[in-house]
């Protein structure tokens, strides 16, 4: 997909006064927090269980090349194949051969966003393959031709009234007097059409949210029944994952499985939770005759070790950005590629080079919320911070910028001078503001009076005070 | 350099290690191995009775259906009052398991079909190997006696699971497997399922029945 990361600050100007996607976030700010709290206030281990979570993907984010030694040969064993794709573009390349060969003219995909970022969909339809989604959400967004805002809920910046606009241009031959006004009727009208192309399809794609080196297993974590249906049916299975997705044993994926809906939709468990080990076997009257895992690095591998190891922690449940007060305001789009809200602040720069993306981890109020909900405990306000100094000291930064920073760094290092600066100037703005006790236009402050008043500055600065207090000593 | 070489390597690199350390060895064989349990909550560590009550207070909560019967005896009864009471057709699709095929369902009006699920099948039943309390999820796995599709494709799915199979975590369900099959074996398929499909994809707004069963309905046996 495009990448629209460096006009950030347009996107979320233009994102601010859509009335519309206005409209769709404030589901976002009422359902999932509410949710989430109910479900973590039930369960007393919820805290210990997330140490839990982090410990067990730190243990294999050290050990991760042995334990994708472990992984693929009992994939092996199983009869199912694995490739290696370093990059993007060798990740499409292995899944379109793999559909050439098992002659695919539909192929229909559950939801994953490793997809999204590898541009998958594109590359296949251009090959002459139709790809189809079938999460409810996914499959509005391809009607549309957009992209996913958000990890778990690709369609929330849309309102239902858009989305029935979408279902009777798309489905043109169907009665234009039916009743499409509850969002029953969108579903099950959903349902009816993809019905048709579960059974059709020659190959499914899913991603996974697991692979378990001690089964080679790929492990879905879903609501609609669309990945099982997606990865059952068709006679060719694909698994599309990324490295970090190893995890040891059953046991440790049934720890991070319990942080996971819990911080994703506020479910005890979700409704499908499937472990898929090879194709069908000889005895099984169903299932795919073939099963690959496709394991893509596209820059990971260079996180490990680094101050951005702890993001390839992350389960994808979406909680940074359900509590994040930017996203809430500017919707997953603005953020212009597949991730968006902290943890797309934190990977795209990773991912994509900060060079394209420097706004992202600007676009922080450093709340804390993020990590304050982060199941996997994820650091997420530090490694934003941690972007935000390479991006000065690589020079992308702006000059004024970067010429505001080297003003206030040299007063910083020198404390009397500071002191001696901030004492005068509060002392000389204190005196002009005086009369109305703030600014409403003040220079080289426009960026903040522009939106608001400016308090003037009253009595002594916080340094004088701390002194006189005698706390200083 | 094959992609697979590629990535061992990028690793390798940043990781600082060669994959050759005894240590690094030893620590994930013991891992995989040992496979350790982490934290339990304390929520399925019941007796038995509150074990199968706190599945069914989960289950419910998932949005699924539940009745129990004493006997195996009484299913096809409850089977049919089920599908009369819900205008459903009296066909059943289900596969070869051995507890639901010795039943005397030629007593009722329902006609049994078995194999994998097909795209016309309304009503699917199945019979679960255990139940996770602490989830309200059933476990299921694949093959001639239960296959996959019929967790999936029919509008309605019937699950019959025995009281002394409710468990009270996901770890018990793992041991249990090991012992079934062997350390690092899976059948093909294990799904777990926790109520009928569902999707709250527009407006946040939750809806039942999105491309999977529109209803489960859990018959405990005991």
């Amino acid at each position: 997909m495009d990448i629209t990361s460096p006009d950030f600050k347009d996107n979320a100007r233009r994102a601010l006064a859509d009335v519309p996607l206005q409209e769709a976030l404030g589901h976002v700010r009422k359902g999932f927090i509410d949710k989430r709290r109910k479900a973590v206030d039930a369960l007393p281990e919820f805290d210990a269980l997330r140490d839990s979570a982090r410990d067990i993907k730190n243990h294999t984010l050290a050990h991760l090349d042995l334990y994708l030694d472990a992984y693929e040969d009992k994939v092996r064993a199983a009869g199912g194949e694995v490739h290696y794709a370093p990059s993007a573009g060798e990740a499409r390349d292995i899944i379109l051969n793999i559909c050439r060969q098992a002659g695919a003219a539909t192929v229909t995909k559950g939801k994953s966003m490793v997809s999204e970022e590898i541009g998958l969909n594109d590359h296949l339809a251009a090959n002459g393959i139709e790809p189809i989604e079938t999460d409810l959400g996914e499959y509005i967004i391809q009607l549309r031709g957009e992209a996913p805002s958000h990890i778990i809920a690709p369609a929330v910046h849309l309102t239902q009234v858009q989305i029935e606009a979408d279902f009777r241009r798309a489905h043109s031959q169907l009665d234009a007097d039916r009743d499409l006004s509850d969002p029953a009727a969108l579903l099950a009208e959903a349902r009816a059409m993809l019905r048709a192309r579960f059974l059709a399809a020659d190959v499914g794609i899913t991603g996974a949210n697991f692979l378990i080196a001690e089964t080679g297993s790929s492990v879905i974590v879903t609501n609609e029944g669309n990945g099982d249906l997606t990865q059952l049916l068709p006679r060719v299975h694909i698994v599309l994952a990324t490295i970090e997705k190893v995890t040891p044993t059953l046991e440790d994926a049934s720890q991070i499985l319990r942080v996971l809906a819990r911080s994703a939709t506020g479910q005890d468990a979700t409704c499908y939770t499937t472990f898929s080990t090879g194709p069908r076997r000889p005895e099984d009257p169903d299932g795919p005759d073939e099963y690959h895992v496709v394991i893509l690095d596209n820059g990971r591998s260079s996180m490990l070790g680094t101050d951005y190891q702890d993001m390839l922690r992350c389960i994808r449940c979406g909680a940074c950005m359900n509590h994040c007060p930017v996203y809430q305001e500017v919707g997953g789009h603005s953020y212009g590629w597949v991730y968006s809200g902290p943890m797309g602040a934190v990977l795209t720069p990773a991912l994509i080079g900060v060079d394209k993306s420097a706004h992202l981890p600007n676009a922080s109020t450093f709340c804390g919320r993020c990590e304050a909900v982060c199941p996997m405990r994820i650091p997420l306000p530090k490694m934003m911070r941690h972007w935000r100094r390479d991006e000065f000291s690589r020079r992308l930064s702006p000059a004024t910028v970067r010429w505001g920073l080297g003003l206030w760094a040299f007063f910083a290092r020198r404390p009397r001078l500071y002191h001696l600066a901030t004492r005068l100037t509060i002392r000389v703005l204190g005196r002009l503001g005086a009369r109305k006790g703030r600014f409403a236009w003040l220079p080289l402050a426009g960026g903040w009076t522009r939106h608001r008043d400016l308090p003037a500055p009253q009595g002594k600065t916080f340094q004088q005070m701390w002194a006189e207090a005698g706390r200083g000593k | 350099m094959s992609g697979r070489d590629t990535i061992r390597r990028n690793i390798r690199k940043a990781l600082g290690t060669t994959g050759q350390e005894a240590e690094r060895k030893a620590a994930v064989a013991d891992r995989l191995a040992r496979t350790p349990a982490g934290i339990i909550p304390q929520r399925g560590q019941l007796p038995p009775a509150d074990r199968v009550a706190l599945f069914i207070d989960m289950a419910e909560k998932a949005e699924a259906t539940t009745e129990r019967i004493g006997e195996a005896e009484e299913l096809p009864e409850a089977v049919s009052a089920y599908l009369r009471a819900h205008n459903l057709p009296a066909t059943v699709r289900t596969g070869a398991d051995p507890l639901l095929s010795s039943l005397a369902w030629d007593r009722t009006q329902i006609e049994v079909q078995q194999g994998a699920a097909r795209a016309t099948d309304v009503v699917s039943m199945s019979h679960a190997q255990a139940a996770i309390a602490e989830a309200g999820a059933l476990v299921l796995s694949s093959g001639p006696d239960n296959p996959t599709t019929l967790n999936f494709l029919p509008e309605v799915h019937i699950v019959v699971v025995r009281a002394e199979d409710v468990v009270g975590d996901y770890e018990t369900v793992w041991a249990g497997m090991r012992d079934a099959n062997g350390r690092g074996a899976m059948p093909r398929t294990v799904n777990l399922i926790a109520g009928p499909s569902r999707s709250a994809d527009i407006e946040q707004k939750l809806q039942l029945g999105a491309h999977g069963p529109r209803q489960l309905h859990i018959v405990i046996v005991g």
